[in-house]
C-alpha cells in the first residue's frame, strides 16, 4: 500500500508541477497578479507531494519490504539500518527521486526568501524550475518508476553493493544533489530575467546568494566523493579523473567562474550577457553530468543497469533545455546594453581572464571526458584519455588564474594602477619565493614543481593578508575607529573572499606536498615482517577473522612506529561481503594534520603471507581542508548583510553601486 | 591608415597566437589518446610498440602466477580466439578473478608480453569492463565468420 501512496503521491506532484510550470508563466506575461500568485503556493505543495513519495520509498527500504524491486535489488534484511535508509538514493529510480526532491527544496526556499521580487520575477522563476521538475518526474514517471512492484516478492534482497556500505554514502549524495541541482536556481533566475529583459544588477544580486549556495554544496559534495573513495576504494588516491567525477568537477568550473561573474554584475553592471550565459552553461552542464551518470554511457559504481530508453529520454531532455534557453538567449541577449567601461589594468580586466581561464579548465575536462564517447559512438572505436592530459592540463590553464588570485582582489574596478600594486605585493611574493625555495629543502628533496606549487599557494595566502591590512589600513584613515572596529564592521562578502582564496592556498600545499613526497609501497609481508615508509616502520602483528552484520572479514594488525617509539595501530580490514559474493578493501588510516598512514591489504598469498599496500601521504588532508574552506567561504558570503537589505535596493541601486565602485578602491 | 594596420597586425597576431595554441594543445591531447586492442589485434600485430595503449578480455583460468617476490603477477588475457601474456606488478583490484572480465593498461615489450601498469576491474561484481565484453564479442563474431569459410583459424 505504502509504495502505491509514494507513486500517487508522484503522479500529483507532477500534476502541480504542470500547473506551476504555465499558469504563472502566463500570468507575468499578461500582468496578472492572482495568476502569478499561484506559483508559491504550487511550488511548497510540490515539495509536500516529492517529500512523501521519498518518504514512502525511504520506508519501503527500512520496513524491508522485498515486494518492491527496487528495495529487492539494492537492500537486504541484514543491512545495518542507516545504510538501508541511504540505500533509499542507491539505485538509479532512488538517486533520481533524491535530485526531484532536492529540486524541490531549492524551489520551496525560492518561494520563501523570495518575498521582496517583484511578483513577475518570482513567478517566472518558479515556472522555470517547475519545467526542469516535469522533465525529471516524467522521467521517473515512464522510465525508472522507484515503486515498481515484484510478484512473487523476494525472500530477501540483493544487499547494497558494498562500496556504497559507507557514512560516505549517507551524505556524499545528498550534498553533491544540493549543488548540482542548486544550479537550477541560478538558471531560472537567468531565463526569467532574460525572458522579462530584466537582465540588470538587482537580477545579479538576487541570484548570487543563490548561486554561491549552490556552489558551496558542490564544493562539499565532490570533497567528500574524493575523501570517500581515497579511504573505501583502497587505493589512496584522491582524485583519478574518473568521467563520473569530472561531470560533477565540470559545473564547479564553471560555477566558480558565475559566481565571480556575478560579483561584476552586481557591483558594477558589466559582464550581463556574460554572467547569464554561464548561469545556463553551467546548469547545462549539470544536466551533462547526470546524463553521463545515470545514462549508463559510462561504466563505474555510479552507473546501474542501463536501458536505452533512459538515455535517449535525458539526452532528449538535455537537448530540449540546453537548446531552448541559447535559443532564448540569442533571441534576448543582444538587447541587453553593455556595463560599464573598464580600463585595461582594472579588476574587471582581472575577473574576465579568471573567468576565461576557467571556462577554459573546463573545456580541458570536457573534451578529454567526451572524446572517447564521440570516438566509440561515430565508430571509431575504443579508447581513453590519458591521465597525463589532466594532470598537466589543468594546473597549465590554472595557475596563471592562482597567480592572479593574489592580484585581482586587491585592484580597483574600472581602472587599477599598477605601479601601486607592486608596491602592495612586493612583500607577499617575496614570501612565496622564500618560501618556494625553503620548502622543498626543509622536505629533503628539491622539485621544481613544489617549488612552483608552494610559490602559488603562499602567494595566495600572503595576498590575502596584505590585502585585509591594506583595507583595514583605508578604513581606519577614512572614519578613524580601532582596529577591531574596523575589522568587525567588513562586510561578510569580503571575508568569505578571504576565507574562500586561503582555501585555495591550503588546497595548493595539500596537492603539491603530498604530489612531491608520498611515498607508496606495495609489499608482501609474513606475520612479524616489517616496512618502511616515509620514516615511519610498519610491523604486521597477525591477522585474524571477524564477522561483520553482513560480511566476513579478515583483519590485519599493523603496529606503527617511529624511531622506536610507538605511533599507533592499524587494522586494515579485507571484507568479503555474502550476498554480493564481493570481496573489498577497507584501508586502515592514522590521520594527522602533516601526514596520513594508510595500510591496505591487497590479497593473501598461498603460504600465509599478504601483499600489502602501505603509504605515507604528507599534507594530503589539507586538501580536503583546502575545499572545506572555499565552502565555508561560500556560507560566509551569503549571510552578508546586503543580501538581507534587499528590499530597498531597487530604488537605491545607481547610488550603491557607485558606493560599492568606491568601497572596492578601499 | 596607421590605426587601421596596427589594428590588423594586432588582429593577425592574437589569430596566430590562438592557432599556435590550439596546434599544441591539439597535439598534446593526440599524443594522450590511449587506444584499445583486442588480443587478436594484438596477435595480428595491429597494436603499436613503444606506446601505451590498452588491451580488454578474460582472464584465462589458471593463468595467474605470482612471482617468488609475491607482488609480481603473471596471467595471460584472452578474447577465447588469442592470448596475450600480461606481467604487472603490485596490488590486483578486488575484482580480478579468473574467468572474469579484465581491463589492463601498458606497453607491449619486444617478447610480446604486455608490460601493465594499471589493471582494471570494475566496480561491480557482475559486470563486465565494457572493453573486454568487446574483444570477446568480436572474436566470437570473427570465429563464425571463418566456420563458414571452413578455415580454422587455429590450424593454419
Amino acid at each position: 500500500m505504502i509504495p502505491e501512496l509514494g507513486h500517487f503521491a508522484l503522479i500529483v506532484a507532477l500534476c502541480i508541477a504542470c500547473v506551476q510550470a504555465s499558469v504563472p508563466l502566463l500570468g507575468a506575461q499578461r500582468g496578472d497578479a492572482t495568476w502569478m500568485a499561484l506559483a508559491q503556493p504550487a511550488a511548497q505543495g510540490q515539495l509536500v507531494f516529492v517529500a512523501i513519495a521519498f518518504g514512502c520509498l525511504a520506508w519501503a527500504f527500512v520496513s524491508n519490504d522485498f515486494s518492491v524491486l527496487n528495495v529487492a535489488a539494492n537492500s537486504n534484511s541484514h543491512l545495518p539500518l542507516r545504510y538501508r535508509f541511504a540505500a533509499t538514493w542507491g539505485s538509479h529510480e532512488g538517486s533520481l527521486l533524491l535530485w526531484v526532491l532536492m529540486l524541490n527544496v531549492w524551489m520551496t526556499a525560492v518561494s520563501v526568501f523570495s518575498r521582496h521580487l517583484p511578483g513577475a520575477m518570482v513567478a517566472r522563476i518558479l515556472s522555470v524550475m517547475a519545467i526542469i521538475s516535469i522533465g525529471f518526474l516524467l522521467f521517473l514517471l515512464f522510465t525508472s518508476n522507484p515503486f515498481e512492484r515484484l510478484l512473487p516478492p523476494a525472500v530477501d534482497g540483493r544487499d547494497l553493493n558494498p562500496l556504497l556500505q559507507d557514512p560516505g554514502m549517507v551524505i556524499h549524495p545528498p550534498m553533491l544533489y544540493m549543488g548540482y541541482v542548486g544550479f537550477s536556481v541560478a538558471f531560472a533566475f537567468a531565463i526569467a530575467a532574460l525572458i522579462g529583459g530584466q537582465l540588470d544588477a538587482a537580477w545579479a544580486r538576487w541570484s548570487r546568494p543563490w548561486t554561491t549556495m549552490a556552489w558551496a554544496f558542490l564544493t562539499v559534495g565532490i570533497a567528500l566523493g574524493s575523501g570517500w573513495a581515497y579511504y573505501v576504494l583502497g587505493w589512496g588516491g584522491w582524485w583519478f579523473w574518473d568521467p563520473v567525477e569530472n561531470a560533477s568537477f565540470m559545473p564547479w568550473l564553471v560555477g566558480t567562474a558565475l559566481i565571480h561573474s556575478l560579483a561584476v554584475t552586481e557591483k558594477r553592471g558589466g559582464f550581463k550577457i556574460w554572467t547569464a550565459l554561464l548561469a545556463i552553461l553551467a546548469f547545462s552542464l549539470s544536466l551533462l553530468g547526470t546524463f553521463l551518470v545515470r545514462s549508463g554511457v559510462l561504466t563505474s559504481v555510479h552507473a546501474f543497469a542501463t536501458d536505452p530508453r533512459r538515455g535517449i529520454f535525458i539526452l532528449a531532455f538535455l537537448a530540449v533545455v540546453i537548446g531552448a534557453s541559447l535559443a532564448l538567449f540569442a533571441w534576448r541577449a543582444p538587447k541587453v546594453g553593455l556595463g560599464g567601461a573598464f580600463a585595461l589594468v582594472s579588476r574587471e580586466t582581472a575577473l574576465l581572464v579568471n573567468n576565461v581561464l576557467l571556462v577554459v579548465a573546463a573545456g580541458v575536462v570536457l573534451l578529454g571526458t567526451l572524446f572517447p564517447l564521440f570516438h566509440e559512438v561515430l565508430g571509431y572505436g575504443k579508447l581513453s584519455v590519458g591521465l597525463p592530459w589532466f594532470e598537466i592540463g589543468f594546473p597549465v590553464v590554472m595557475a596563471p588564474a592562482v597567480l592572479l588570485m593574489g592580484i585581482g582582489p586587491l585592484m580597483r574596478w574600472k581602472e587599477g594602477k599598477l605601479p601601486d600594486l607592486t608596491l602592495l605585493l612586493r612583500w607577499a611574493f617575496g614570501l612565496a619565493m622564500v618560501s618556494a625555495v625553503l620548502v622543498p629543502v626543509l622536505m629533503g628533496r628539491w622539485s621544481v614543481l613544489v617549488a612552483l606549487g608552494i610559490l602559488l599557494a603562499i602567494w595566495v595566502v600572503a595576498a590575502g593578508f596584505v590585502n585585509l591590512k591594506d583595507r583595514v589600513a583605508h578604513l581606519r584613515a577614512s572614519t578613524g575607529a580601532s582596529p577591531g572596529t574596523v575589522l568587525r564592521r567588513l562586510p561578510r562578502g569580503y571575508w568569505g573572499m578571504l576565507v574562500a582564496h586561503f582555501g585555495v592556498g591550503v588546497f595548493i600545499v595539500g596537492v603539491t606536498l603530498v604530489r612531491g613526497y608520498e611515498v607508496e609501497k606495495d609489499v608482501r609481508m609474513d606475520p612479524g615482517d616489517t616496512v618502511t615508509a616515509g620514516g615511519y616502520q610498519f610491523r604486521l602483528e597477525g591477522l585474524k577473522q571477524v564477522q561483520g552484520p553482513n560480511y566476513e572479514a579478515t583483519r590485519g594488525i599493523v603496529s606503527v612506529t617511529k624511531n622506536e617509539r610507538p605511533v599507533t595501530t592499524l587494522y586494515p580490514e579485507k571484507r568479503f561481503f555474502t550476498v554480493q559474493e564481493m570481496p573489498m578493501t577497507y584501508a586502515a588510516i592514522d590521520t594527522s594534520l602533516t601526514r596520513d598512514l594508510y595500510v591496505s591489504l591487497g590479497e593473501a598469498l598461498p603460504d600465509g603471507a599478504w601483499v600489502v599496500r602501505v603509504y605515507h601521504k604528507p599534507f594530503v588532508d589539507w586538501i580536503w581542508g583546502g575545499a572545506f574552506l572555499m565552502a565555508l567561504g561560500g556560507v560566509i558570503a551569503v549571510t552578508d548583510r546586503r543580501y538581507r537589505l534587499a528590499r530597498r535596493e531597487d530604488r537605491s541601486l545607481v547610488a550603491d553601486s557607485a558606493a560599492a565602485g568606491a568601497q572596492g578602491t578601499g | 591608415m596607421k590605426a587601421r594596420h596596427k589594428r590588423l597586425a594586432l588582429i593577425a597576431a592574437t589569430l596566430a597566437a590562438l592557432g599556435g595554441a590550439a596546434a599544441l594543445i591539439l597535439n598534446a591531447f593526440q599524443s594522450n589518446l590511449v587506444f584499445f586492442f583486442s588480443p587478436s589485434q594484438v596477435a595480428a600485430h595491429e597494436a603499436p610498440q613503444g606506446r601505451s595503449f590498452r588491451i580488454g578480455g578474460l582472464v584465462q583460468p589458471g593463468s595467474v602466477q605470482r612471482q617468488t617476490d609475491g607482488v609480481s603477477v603473471r596471467f595471460v588475457v584472452t578474447d577465447t580466439a588469442h592470448e596475450i601474456a600480461v606481467v604487472y606488478t603490485g596490488i590486483l583490484p578486488d575484482l580480478f578473478k579468473e574467468g572474469r572480465g579484465v581491463v589492463a593498461q601498458g606497453q607491449l615489450g619486444p617478447d610480446g608480453v604486455f608490460r601493465a601498469n594499471d589493471v582494471l576491474a570494475k566496480h561491480d561484481a557482475n559486470y563486465m569492463p565494457p572493453e573486454a565484453a568487446d574483444a570477446v564479442e568480436k572474436a566470437k563474431r570473427a570465429a563464425a565468420t571463418s566456420q563458414k569459410t571452413l578455415i580454422d583459424p587455429h590450424k593454419r
